[in-house]
């Protein structure tokens, strides 16, 4: 069980967080860049459980924290598709590159 | 009184301000607040010059500028000449203003002509009761910009605009030399101020060389604005102005300031025999070579002006003689029957609309006051004896002869036969024989214009008597009494061949003029025909505008294009490099901010990665 070393686990979250970087940073499709947000999460969450078990002082707290990241990231996904549809129907596209309204 | 005589010029600035407050609304009874406070100052001038011939000089200044233990100061002094100067120019000045009133009427600027009469007449007599160089140099320059706007009034003539321009740098080429000479004496006796200045020639705490240096720069300034050789061509051209004011700024008072100038400071000059002579060589050469340009003008206005130039010659001959009465004599007769000329001139014009005098003839009858004025006029200035002319020119022959100047002498009475030669063909040109151009409507002028002409023309007949070999030396003795400096060149006693000789010359000028022009017993041809090389080279006044455009104004073009080319290309090449430098920055950071999420994000880790990696280099501390 114990096999497994950490830094293997934060190899595994730091892959998945440069995968979600990538894609958040790169992708036209909003819907794309959501979800390469919620892996950029996941690997945080990763990490926090990696820490509790394995950290200086291993306590449960990195668990509880992750299952509230967890939470707060589907809340999260819920208000920012809410947000995408109502942004759909006012421009027509789901393309991120259009929506730069904060140049102006 | 005199200790107010600082009022005087005051009451045309007076003018000058109310009409450009007011002009628009009074419209053409602008007209009469220029008379009547031109009149004010006619009135307080007399005042003050019967009281000078009293009391003595009166002068007065305060401290204007304190720089470390430098004091400049600003005042005003009421001495003989500034008195005599006070009346001449308030007399004429109120004159023209009177006759403007009919020779204006119906002009749409009408208001601001008397505005800026108003502001000349502030300037001139400013300029002649200045008792320092400084305040007499912002003076000057005052009326270097009455003069300007006033040539330039009718400024939608071309001609017009250049001539305003050609006579404002013309005489500011002059007063460069007047700056300069006037700091040089600063720097040498510590003072701007004449009695100064004077005091410390007399001590002999400048040095003779500086005395001529300064002299001969100051009097650069007075042949700049007295339009004498080689900086005469602007006069002739400022005849583009309305013809009042040719008779107030470029006959009587702005052109005489030249000579003024030379007057008030002839101590200075005095002491320099160099100096002396450079002005009589300039003036005598100026006299003679202005008559001979007007002997075949045509244009009645350029006549006069070129008689005016070569008059002018006449007082610098007069003061570079040493003749300081014969100078200051002939300024004031000469302003009297100038001003007349050019006003009788004027009202010519105002009947026969042209300037051309081969297109007049035969005036005489239909301009019954004019004529017998302008004949006046003529006799005074050609030195018919018993007219103001004749005193004052026999007095400047006699200055030339008492001189020790021979050769200038006879230029002198040269001029004088050219000058009775070319102002009585002017007369028989203009009013006698048949009309030759298309005279329909030729009629008098209105009475306030002749008035003017009237007084002036009493005076071109009797101003001469103050001061004649018969009846007394009365502005000679006044003008000298009391100043050392000048005791030994008050009247001279001349020879009675050499008044003979003068009224010889003129007689016979004047007698050619008939035999040519009236009579016509002599053809118009018979010494140099037109199209002759004489002719040719006289009617073009000698080239001189001509050297001038190819020489000083081709040169001056060249060097302009030289700089232009240095501001257009290094100098803007410079600002528009630091303008692009600046543009690009702008341009590369306006392009980051583009609105688009993803770039910020990708803006914000790549910040972030390079603060990584500097803390993993650094070892978290930046030094």
């Amino acid at each position: 069980m114990s096999s497994v070393p950490a830094s293997a686990f934060l190899a595994l979250a730091l892959i998945l967080f440069c995968i979600g970087l990538y894609g958040a940073l790169t992708k036209r499709n909003t819907v794309i860049v959501l979800i390469s947000i919620e892996l950029m999460l996941n690997a945080v969450n990763i990490n926090l459980v990696t820490f509790s078990k394995y950290g200086m002082a291993p306590s449960i707290t990195g668990q509880i924290f992750a299952l509230f990241a967890i939470s707060v990231a589907a809340a999260e996904a819920a208000v920012g598709l809410a947000v995408l549809i109502s942004l759909y129907r006012a421009r027509k596209t789901v393309n991120i590159d259009e929506m730069d309204t904060l140049k102006n | 009184m005199m200790e107010n005589a600082w009022l005087i010029p005051l009451f045309p600035l007076l003018s000058f301000l109310i009409l450009l407050l007011f002009g628009k609304r009074l419209k053409e009874a602008s007209s009469y607040v220029g008379i009547l406070l031109t009149l004010a100052s006619l009135v307080y001038s007399i005042l003050v010059l019967f009281e000078r011939f009293s009391e003595p000089t009166f002068i007065t200044k305060f401290d204007w500028l304190t720089i470390g233990d430098m004091h400049l100061t600003a005042g005003f002094e009421v001495n003989q000449l500034n008195a005599l100067m006070l009346f001449i120019v308030s007399l004429v000045s109120f004159l023209v203003h009177t006759y403007s009133k009919g020779y204006m009427q119906g002009d749409e600027r009408f208001p601001v002509f008397y505005a800026y009469l108003g502001l000349f007449t502030f300037a001139m007599l400013g300029l002649v009761i200045s008792p320092n160089l400084l305040q007499t140099y912002i003076f000057w320059e005052l009326v270097g910009v009455g003069s300007f706007l006033l040539i330039g009034f009718y400024f939608y003539k071309d001609e017009a605009k250049a001539a305003a321009k050609k006579a404002f740098i013309m005489t500011r080429i002059g007063d460069v030399g007047l700056f300069i000479g006037m700091i040089l004496l600063f720097w040498e006796t510590k003072s701007f101020e004449y009695s100064e200045i004077f005091a410390a020639v007399d001590a002999g705490a400048v040095s003779g060389t500086m005395i001529t240096l300064t002299a001969i720069l100051i009097f650069i300034g007075a042949v700049g604005k007295s339009g004498q050789f080689p900086l005469h061509t602007w006069l002739p051209d400022a005849m583009e102005g309305p013809t009042p004011v040719s008779a107030l700024i470029h006959a009587a008072t702005m052109v005489a300031a030249g000579v003024y100038l030379v007057a008030a400071l002839f101590p200075l000059f005095a002491a320099s025999k160099t100096a002396l002579l450079t002005i009589a060589v300039i003036g005598a050469f100026t006299a003679i070579f202005a008559a001979s340009i007007g002997l075949v003008q045509t244009d009645i206005k350029r006549v006069l002006a070129y008689s005016t130039v070569s008059q002018l010659g006449y007082m610098m001959l007069a003061l570079g003689s040493a003749g300081y009465v014969a100078g200051v004599f002939h300024l004031m007769t000469h302003a009297f029957f100038k001003a007349l000329l050019f006003l009788a001139a004027g009202s010519v014009i105002h009947a026969v609309h042209t300037q051309n005098i081969e297109e007049m003839g035969g005036l005489w009858k239909k301009l019954k006051l004019t004529g017998p004025l302008f004949l006046i006029g003529t006799l005074a200035i050609s030195g018919v004896p018993g007219l103001s002319g004749f005193f004052s020119k026999d007095e400047i022959l006699v200055a030339a002869w008492e001189g020790g100047h021979p050769i200038l002498f006879l230029l002198a009475l040269a001029a004088a036969f050219m000058t009775a030669f070319y102002m009585f063909r002017l007369f028989f040109m203009v009013f006698t024989g048949e009309a030759r151009g298309n005279q329909q409507h030729v009629h008098e002028s209105p009475a306030n214009m002749t008035y003017p002409m009237i007084l002036l023309g009493v005076l071109a007949i009797v101003a001469g008597y103050v001061n004649t070999p018969w009846f007394g030396t009365f502005l000679g003795d006044w003008l000298v009494d009391g100043n050392k400096a000048l005791e030994h060149h008050g009247h001279a006693e001349g020879s009675p061949l050499i008044m003979i000789a003068a009224t010889v010359v003129s007689l016979a000028g004047i007698y050619l003029a008939y035999l040519m022009y009236s009579k016509r017993s002599l053809k118009r041809n018979w010494l140099s025909g037109t199209g002759d090389t004489l002719h040719t080279i006289l009617t073009n006044k000698y080239y001189v505008d001509e050297f001038y455009q190819m020489t000083v104004v081709a040169f001056t073009k060249g060097f302009s294009y030289f700089l232009r080319f240095i501001d257009v290309f290094l100098v803007g090449g410079l600002v528009k490099g630091v303008t692009g430098i600046v543009q690009g920055l702008g341009a590369a950071g306006s392009r980051l901010q583009s609105g688009q999420v993803q770039t910020y994000g990708a803006v914000a880790f790549i910040g972030l990665a390079v603060l990584v990696v500097i803390f993993a280099l650094t070892g978290g501390y930046l030094r």
